[in-house]
C-alpha cells in the first residue's frame, strides 16, 4: 500500500486505467502539459503522449460533446471540467445528450464518458469556485453521479466510472484533495498520510458505484452525508459524544437505499446533511426516501442540513458552510426530540 | 485495419527550458496599415483583420492614418492611468502574498488594452469587462478606496463580500459586474447594445474577452446577434497569448487572427498593436463613430502579452519560458507611450519618476483607509444576515428564517 492524498489517488486511477486500456483517453483544460490547476493529471500526457491526453480550448460544451462523440466512436473519455462551477455551458450536452443517448437509441448509442469536476467550498473560492451542483444532475435520469470523501475511495470509485458502461459525473471535493477536512478552519490542515484512507492501493481495484459504506457504527442517531460533510459529521458526533452512525452515500445515483434503510431502522432518528444548498438539495430525495421507507421506525422528524439557499458568498464562507456547528445543533434537536 | 493517430495537436512555440518564439506573431510596420472610411462596408474591411493597426513606431514616433493626434495633455492622461494601473496592480499582488486579501489577477503589460480604449469612449458607454481590465475601474472615476474595499471583502465592499477579488462593478459609472465565469459578459454587452438600439439611445456597448475565453459559445453568440442585429457593440478579444498554461494557437486553431473571425459574421475585425496606447485608442474611436451612426458591431483583437501569471494561484514558469516576457515584440505599453511623450519633449524620466511616487503615495494613503474598514481576517466585519440579502428583492420566508437560525449558531 502506498500513501496518497486524493489528488494522486485520482492519478493513480487514470494512469491504471490508462496502462490497461488503451482506449482511455483524457480531455479538459489545462490537463496535458500542465497536469491540471489541481495537478489530478499530472505527468499523464507525458506517460501516454498527447493523443491520449489533450488540452482543449476553454469550451466546457465542447469537451462534453467532443467526449460524446469519442465515446460512440469506441473510446473511454475521461473529462475534466476545470471548477463544477464552470460545468454549466456544458449542461445542455449532459442533460439532454449524454445521459439519454442509450435511452433514445434503444441501447444502440450509449457513451459512456466520466466527467470529473473539483466542486465544494472552503478555498476561499466565492460563488463561482465553490458550489456543489450535485442534485442538478442527480435530477437528471441516466447519469451516475459519485462524490468520494477519501483517497482510497476516490480511485476505486474513478476506476470503476471509468469502467461503468454508462455515463458518470464524478464529483470530487476539492477541500478534501490535500487531507480531511473536519469543518473548522482555524485548525492545521491535516494531511491524508495520517488518515487509515490514505493508504491506496498502487494497483487496480474498484468501489463499486452504487454502494454506500458505514465510515463509522453507531446505535443512537444516523447521519447520511457524502463528501466534505464526512468528515464534518465525524468531528460534530465526537464533539457531541454521541454514539452516531455515519453513513457516506459515495454514490447518489444509483443509490444504496438498502444500507440507508438497514441504518435508520436500527436507529430510529435520522440526519441528513451535504454542503450544498439545502432547497431542492440532494438532501431531500434522501430525506424523503427514509420517510417512506422508515416512517414506522423514526422516533423524531428527519433533520436536514446545508449550505444556505444563497449563492456561496466569498466574505461569509464560514457562516455559509454547514459546519459541525450547525449540525450539532441539528443532532441535539434530534436527540431531545421525544 | 487501423493506422497510427493522425490528431493534430496544437503546440505551444515554446516551453519552459526553451528559447521563447514569437514568430507566430504577425507584424505590420506602423503606420502601414490603411484606415478606411467608418462607414465603409464590412465586405470591404476583411484585410484589416489579418493586418496589425500600429502607429508608435520604433523611434517612439506617432504614423500613419491610424493617428490618433491626442493632445499632449490626452497622452500624458493616458500615460498616468496606465502608471497608476501597474502600480496599483503590483502593490494588491503584493497585499495578496502577504495573506491581507485572498486572491488578485495583475493586468500587467495590457495597461493600454483599458486605459485607451476607456478614455475612447463616452463616459455614459457602458463597459462588460473581464476581470483583468482594471484600468476601465480607473479612467471611469473609481476611487481607489473603493476599489481596495471590494478586494478586502470588507464594510465598504461594493459587492458586500459576495465576490471574488477583482469582481468590481459601479453601476452609476457603467460598470457592469465582473463574472468570475468566462465570456459571459460577451453576448450581454451585445444584448444591452440592442436595447440602446430599441430605445434610440447614442450609447454603445463595449465588452473585453480573453482570447481563451472565445472557443466558448458565448462569444459566438455575441458576434452572431450583433450581427444579425447590428447591435452598437465594440467586441474587445484581448489576445495576451495565454489562458492560463494553454497557448492561443489553442483557441486560433493556430491561425493568426482572432479578428478574423470577425467578417465570416458580416462584422469588421480590426487587428491592433495591444501595447500601443495610440492604436487601441484610434481603433476603438473608429468602431464607436461606426456603432453611433447605426454601422453596427466591431470586433477588435488586441494583441498583447500576460507579463505576470494568470492569478496568484497561478506559477507560469511551470508552462512558459522563464524570460518569455523579455522577448514579447510589441514591448511595454507604458515604456511605448512615456518614450513617446519623451521623443516629442512633453515628459521626462524625472517626471514619470514623479509620477511614481505621488502615485503610490496616494496607493498608501488609499490602502491605509481601505484596511480601516475591515478586512476578512481584521477590523469590522460585514455583518453576515447581509448573507441573505439580494438574493430576491424581497426575502421569502426560507432565507428569513435561515438568517435567524444563522444568528442562533452565532450565539
Amino acid at each position: 500500500m502506498a500513501q496518497m492524498n486524493m489528488i494522486q489517488a485520482l492519478n493513480s486511477a487514470m494512469d491504471v486505467c490508462m496502462a490497461k486500456d488503451p482506449s482511455v483517453v483524457l480531455l479538459g483544460q489545462d490537463i496535458g502539459y500542465f497536469g491540471g490547476v489541481f495537478r489530478v493529471t499530472d505527468g499523464l500526457q507525458r506517460k501516454y503522449g498527447e493523443h491520449r491526453v489533450l488540452d482543449t480550448p476553454i469550451s466546457e460544451s465542447g469537451i462534453v460533446a467532443a467526449a460524446i462523440g469519442m465515446a460512440v466512436n469506441g473510446l473511454k473519455p475521461v473529462a475534466e471540467i476545470q471548477f463544477a462551477d464552470y460545468i454549466y455551458p456544458g449542461y445542455d450536452q449532459i442533460v439532454s445528450e449524454l445521459a439519454r443517448l442509450r435511452y433514445r437509441s434503444a441501447g444502440d448509442f450509449p457513451a459512456a464518458v466520466t466527467i470529473r469536476t473539483p466542486c465544494g467550498g472552503g478555498i476561499h473560492g466565492g460563488q463561482t469556485h465553490s458550489q456543489s451542483p450535485e442534485a442538478l444532475f442527480a435530477h437528471v435520469c441516466g447519469i451516475k453521479v459519485v462524490m468520494p470523501s477519501n483517497p482510497y475511495d476516490a480511485k476505486g470509485l474513478l476506476i470503476a466510472a471509468i469502467e461503468a458502461e454508462d455515463p458518470v459525473l464524478f464529483l470530487e471535493p476539492k477541500r478534501l484533495y490535500n487531507g480531511p477536512f473536519d469543518g473548522d478552519p482555524g485548525k492545521p490542515a491535516v494531511p491524508w498520510s495520517s488518515h487509515e484512507k490514505g493508504e491506496v492501493p498502487e494497483g487496480h481495484y474498484t468501489v463499486p458505484l452504487g454502494q454506500a459504506s458505514v465510515v463509522r457504527s453507531g446505535a443512537a442517531v444516523t447521519i447520511i452525508t457524502y463528501g466534505t460533510m464526512v468528515h464534518v459529521a465525524l468531528a460534530a458526533a465526537r464533539q457531541l459524544d454521541l454514539d452516531a452512525e455515519i453513513i457516506d452515500v459515495r454514490s447518489m445515483v444509483p443509490l444504496d437505499v438498502e444500507l440507508l434503510v438497514a441504518s435508520v431502522e436500527k436507529t430510529g432518528r435520522c440526519l441528513v446533511a451535504h454542503e450544498a444548498t439545502r432547497f431542492g438539495g440532494f438532501g431531500a430525495e434522501l430525506a424523503a426516501t427514509i420517510q417512506e421507507r422508515c416512517f414506522w421506525h423514526l422516533q423524531a422528524p428527519i433533520e436536514r442540513v446545508g449550505g444556505w439557499d444563497t449563492p456561496y458568498p466569498h466574505a461569509f464562507e464560514w457562516e455559509y458552510f454547514p459546519g459541525p456547528q450547525r449540525l450539532s445543533a441539528a443532532l441535539t434537536r434530534l436527540m431531545e426530540a421525544a | 485495419m487501423t493506422r497510427p493517430s493522425r490528431l493534430h495537436v496544437p503546440h505551444a512555440p515554446a516551453r519552459p527550458g526553451q528559447p521563447p518564439d514569437f514568430s507566430y506573431v504577425h507584424l505590420s510596420p506602423a503606420g502601414a496599415v490603411a484606415r478606411p472610411d467608418i462607414g465603409a462596408p464590412a465586405s470591404e474591411l476583411g484585410p484589416l483583420s489579418l493586418e496589425l493597426i500600429r502607429v508608435l513606431d520604433d523611434q517612439h514616433a506617432a504614423v500613419g492614418p491610424w493617428n490618433p493626434n491626442l493632445a499632449i495633455d490626452e497622452l500624458q492622461v493616458g500615460l498616468r492611468w496606465m502608471v497608476l494601473t501597474r502600480l496599483y496592480d503590483e502593490r494588491m499582488f503584493k497585499t495578496q502574498r502577504q495573506g491581507r486579501i485572498s486572491f488578485y489577477v495583475k493586468s500587467t503589460g495590457e495597461e493600454a488594452v483599458s486605459v485607451a480604449a476607456g478614455l475612447a469612449l463616452k463616459p455614459t458607454d457602458m463597459l462588460f469587462p473581464s476581470y483583468r481590465q482594471q484600468g476601465l475601474q480607473f479612467v471611469r472615476g473609481m476611487s481607489l478606496v473603493d476599489l481596495m474595499c471590494q478586494l478586502l471583502s470588507n464594510t465598504r465592499d461594493m459587492c458586500k463580500g459576495r465576490q471574488l477579488p477583482v469582481l468590481y462593478h459601479s453601476k452609476a459609472r457603467h460598470l457592469f459586474t465582473i463574472s468570475g465565469n468566462l465570456g459571459t459578459q460577451c453576448p450581454q454587452a451585445v444584448g444591452w447594445a440592442m436595447a440602446s438600439a430599441i430605445k434610440g439611445q447614442d450609447d454603445l456597448a463595449a465588452t473585453w474577452i480573453g482570447e481563451g475565453s472565445t472557443a466558448a459559445a458565448d462569444f459566438h453568440n455575441a458576434l452572431l446577434f450583433a450581427s444579425v442585429y447590428h447591435a452598437p457593440a465594440i467586441l474587445n478579444v484581448v489576445n495576451n497569448q495565454w489562458a492560463i498554461s494553454t497557448f492561443q494557437g489553442f483557441a486560433a486553431a493556430e491561425q493568426r487572427s482572432f479578428a478574423s473571425r470577425a467578417p465570416s459574421y458580416g462584422i469588421p475585425g480590426l487587428r491592433v498593436d495591444g501595447n500601443d496606447y495610440l492604436a487601441v485608442y484610434a481603433a476603438t474611436r473608429w468602431a464607436a463613430e461606426r456603432a453611433r451612426r447605426g454601422d453596427g458591431a466591431t470586433l477588435i483583437e488586441l494583441v498583447t502579452y500576460r507579463s505576470s501569471a494568470h492569478s496568484s494561484s497561478d506559477d507560469p514558469s511551470r508552462y512558459r519560458p522563464k524570460d518569455e516576457p523579455e522577448h514579447w515584440p510589441l514591448g511595454d505599453p507604458i515604456e511605448r507611450l512615456k518614450q513617446h511623450l519623451i521623443a516629442l519633449g512633453a515628459w521626462s524620466q524625472t517626471q514619470h519618476a514623479a509620477l511614481e511616487a505621488e502615485l503610490n503615495e496616494q496607493l498608501s494613503i488609499a490602502w491605509k483607509e481601505a484596511v480601516g474598514y475591515g478586512s476578512l481576517s481584521d477590523g469590522p466585519k460585514l455583518h453576515s444576515d447581509l448573507m441573505f440579502e439580494d438574493v430576491f428583492k424581497d426575502m421569502p420566508q426560507n432565507l428569513i428564517d435561515q438568517r435567524a437560525q444563522l444568528r442562533l449558531e452565532q450565539g
